[in-house]
């Protein structure tokens, strides 16, 4: 009887313990939150804010047509209901969502969508983001100067938008998620001018409150949200200026839930390896892929074999080590986490004594001397060390210009200057989860020009036409087809081996015991650092 | 006296002119492109080419520079490349909270490095001594950096005495300017030393001796006041060396001053930031070593300036 008593007792225990764990998995609105910074919020203006830090909050704050769910890279309608795509993909039609409304309080209408584009495409908002639309018909003119509207964009009524291409662009609807397409009111930003990114005013999920500049930015909830429940925190206090060491010191002490500048490299190993630290730690991947260029125009890089034999020689494995496992190795210019990483291909193994067969075989057997460019903050002149001392072992004898980020940008858009550069600091961070972002500027013709990102300086021909037909494949049932056939453009792309991919960088983001969501909230892959709209308070 | 200080205030507007034009010169010369920047990576070439000319970058630099000049002239420091605020905005409200922490940092500086200098010039050549100018030379060697990091460590974090860093009430003030203060205070106590030294060897002092004056009053009333003189110019000179250092410790306590934006505009080569914050240390300087200049004339009746 005694026993079986306590047995009873042990499972009702059970069931409450179980009862509370499901409780606490389910998200609770209400509750304020604390994020820190060290760099001021450059800007909250949509058009023009293209940083890690601002990307995420001004994705908070407005809203555009195309949005991804929670946590994924699956593009779903935001400000549109749905969408209809003409038989020729040359035209979209966005049926927008009635009834909702800017912080304010005015609905937000068809006019608004066109007056927005227009607006981040006007060369006198000086938009980073501008080049994005150059599908959209009216681009050119707008561009230059001679119009300032989209002749490509109509409104056939207060709730309908149609957009006219002028060729088929299967990236489009990304380009619509992106941040310099989200929807601004047109009398806000007439009346804050310039400064309208000190005083954003969106359809967004929270709204901003006070900003004082150089300390601290307060985001409200906005009760008029047109998503019923979201978001779920009341408030998020953003405290700029905080060294992230000492972040992460009061993030121990529970006075920060967030430290939105992550783990210093230095700290990383003390964290990673500290058991009340790791709970706290969310791993995720990036759409970033860290690379070695080599400029396929200037001698003796010009030979494929030698870019062969380079592509053999670096031990990617130990660099992993030298940033103490923060990445994984890469054997191709996609990150496994994009459509059309292909992950069956092989790529080129470590392999220097195969690699110095292959220099000799091109005419190098005492091997040549070259240059690395690399930018100047730790840890990248360490990873251009390991990658010196990998080539030294094939007799390429390549000297170390560590120079200030700019400088190296520079370099690298000058075709005669620089013959090898590591990315790392500088590399290609995807703007939105599509292949095609990874090709035109870093390895497409396009970005083979002076000022250019692509500084291999390869530029094939065949394959760019490979890339405007992948493009023009713009049918939902064709994306799987298309981004099998991106994949063979980079695994084609890397018998030439204009690069050496050395690793895909993994993202950390460290949240105090109380927050509640899932993990991938954290670490979101496109609303980067952290989905401030669906975490909350436990 | 007028005649000093108006040639003193026209040496100072050389000196600031020609600050601007080497920053500003300096700045020119780096190969980073402000223009590529704002237009972001997926710019189009004419899109570089629009920004620059609406910029004025496509000026040759005499052209570029007195534009600055005669903006500078009128309070426009132009607006930031990164931020595309108004600089003269971005530094007002970072001014305040600097002012602040350099007038206790620099309080706190004197009061230790005065108070170590008359005991160890009291005390002079005893390990007592040996000890506290040892202390002020470890104080000056110190990188900010890492003394502040420690200073955090030790007295917020283990002994949690202050917050861990902020801007707020005085207690979010003291850490900060205590380390400014001990890191800095070496100079003072090193020279508070050596002129006490030399002051207590003057025959005035043994003469106030004689007459039977304490040892206090002596010290207080006669060494004191003839000791302190070279500290009063030297504030002007440390007011340079003090914000190099409110560079890095303000970026370590999360201060929101000047050395804060400082720190975060060099590292986004916002030029436009970059020279405002230069400028604006600049007459900082001057203005401080000027002052300084003009109240010993106030302290010590026997500088003559008509013979300077």
């Amino acid at each position: 009887m005694h026993r079986i008593l306590k047995g009873l007792a042990l499972a009702a225990l059970t069931t409450a313990i179980s009862a509370t764990a499901l409780a606490q998995d389910a998200p609770k609105p209400g509750g304020e939150i604390v994020v820190t910074y060290q760099n001021d919020v450059a800007t909250l203006d949509p058009a023009i804010g293209y940083d890690w830090q601002n990307w995420s909050m001004i994705k908070s704050l407005f809203d555009g047509l195309m949005d991804y769910e929670p946590g994924t890279t699956n593009l779903v309608p935001d400000l549109a209901e749905s969408y209809d795509i003409s038989d020729d993909g040359l035209t979209y039609t966005f049926h927008l969502r009635h009834g909702v409304k800017f912080h304010n309080g005015r609905e937000m209408t068809a006019a608004d969508v066109k007056y927005s584009l227009e607006r981040t495409v006007n060369p006198r908002t000086q938009s980073p983001g501008a080049g994005f639309f150059s599908s959209i018909v009216g681009f050119d003119e707008e561009s230059n100067g001679d119009a300032t509207t989209l002749s490509g964009i109509t409104t056939p009524d207060e709730h309908t938008v149609q957009i006219t291409l002028s060729a088929p662009d299967a990236t489009f609807l990304h380009v619509m998620a992106l941040n310099f397409a989200s929807v601004v009111p047109k009398e806000a930003v007439e009346k804050w001018g310039r400064d309208f990114g000190k005083h954003p005013v969106g359809t967004g999920a929270f709204k901003l409150k006070e900003w004082a500049l150089g300390q601290h930015l307060t985001f409200v909830k906005n009760d008029d949200y047109y998503r019923d429940g979201i978001p779920y925190l009341d408030q998020i206090d953003f405290e700029i200026g905080q060294e992230p060491n000492v972040a992460l010191l009061r993030l121990q002490r529970g006075e920060v839930d967030i430290a939105g500048d992550g783990i210093p490299p230095a700290q990383f190993l003390q964290f990673k390896n500290d058991p009340e630290f790791q709970k706290l730690m969310v791993v995720g991947d990036q759409l970033h892929t860290g690379y070695v260029t080599l400029n396929v125009t200037i001698p003796p890089l010009d030979n494929v074999k030698v870019r062969q034999a380079i592509n053999m020689a670096i031990n990617k494995d130990r660099i992993v080590r030298v940033i103490n496992g923060r990445a994984t190795p890469a054997n191709q210019p996609l990150p496994p986490a994009m459509p059309g990483y292909d992950e069956d291909y092989q790529g080129y193994p470590y392999d220097p004594e195969k690699a110095k067969a292959l220099l000799e075989e091109a005419g190098f057997k005492d091997g040549f001397d070259t240059e690395l460019y690399v930018m100047n903050t730790d840890p990248q002149p360490r990873i251009a060390q390991a990658i010196q001392q990998d080539l030294v072992a094939i007799g390429i004898r390549a000297q170390i210009k560590s120079l200030a980020q700019a400088n190296v940008i520079a370099a690298g858009g000058d075709k005669d200057q620089a013959p090898m550069i590591w990315s790392g600091g500088m590399a290609w961070i995807a703007d939105f989860p599509d292949p095609s972002n990874f090709w035109g500027p870093i390895l497409g013709c396009e970005g083979a020009v002076p000022g250019g990102w692509n500084w291999a300086w390869y530029c094939n021909e065949k394959l760019d036409a490979e890339a405007d037909a992948a493009n023009a494949m713009v049918k939902p049932e064709q994306q799987e087809a298309r981004a099998e056939r991106w994949g063979e453009i980079f695994t084609t792309a890397m018998d030439d081996a204009p690069w050496v991919p050395i690793f895909n960088e993994q993202r950390y983001t460290v949240h105090s015991a109380r927050m509640g969501g899932e993990d991938a909230l954290y670490v979101d892959p496109v609303h980067v650092p952290v989905n401030y709209d669906y975490i909350w308070v436990k | 006296m007028a005649w000093y200080v108006a040639k003193r205030l026209f040496s100072a507007a050389l000196i600031l002119l020609g600050v601007t034009f080497i920053t500003y010169l300096l700045l020119f010369l780096i190969p980073a492109d402000p223009a590529r920047q704002i237009a972001g990576r997926s710019a189009t070439a004419e899109v570089v080419a629009n920004i620059r000319h609406q910029l004025g970058l496509d000026l040759p630099f005499y052209e570029q520079y007195l534009r600055y000049l005669g903006n500078l002239l009128q309070g426009d420091l132009g607006r930031s490349y990164v931020q595309r605020s108004p600089v003269s905005d971005l530094m007002a409200a970072r001014i305040g909270p600097s002012l602040q922490l350099m007038a206790a940092g620099i309080g706190f500086e004197l009061l230790i490095g005065i108070t170590l200098g008359i005991v160890a010039a009291i005390k002079r050549n005893s390990a007592l001594d040996r000890l506290l100018m040892a202390f002020s030379f470890v104080g000056v060697s110190s990188p900010h950096f890492i003394a502040a990091m420690l200073a955090l460590y030790f007295f917020a974090v283990k002994l949690d005495w202050f917050p861990l860093g902020g801007y707020g009430g005085i207690e979010h003030l003291l850490l900060p300017a205590i380390t400014l203060g001990i890191l800095g205070s070496g100079w003072y106590s090193r020279m508070v030393r050596s002129s006490m030294i030399d002051v207590l060897h003057q025959d005035f002092i043994r003469t106030a001796r004689a007459k039977g004056l304490t040892r206090i009053r002596v010290l207080l009333r006669h060494v004191l006041p003839n000791a302190i003189v070279p500290v009063i110019p030297m504030i002007g000179i440390d007011i340079g060396i003090f914000m190099s250092g409110l560079v890095v410790v303000e970026s370590v306590f999360g201060w929101p001053g000047i050395g804060q934006l400082a720190w975060q505009a060099i590292q986004q080569v916002d030029i436009p930031i970059i020279v405002g914050v230069t400028t604006l240390s600049a007459i900082a300087i001057v203005l401080g070593n000027l002052v300084a200049d003009l109240a010993v004339l106030f302290v010590d009746p026997r500088i003559d300036v008509r013979h300077a």
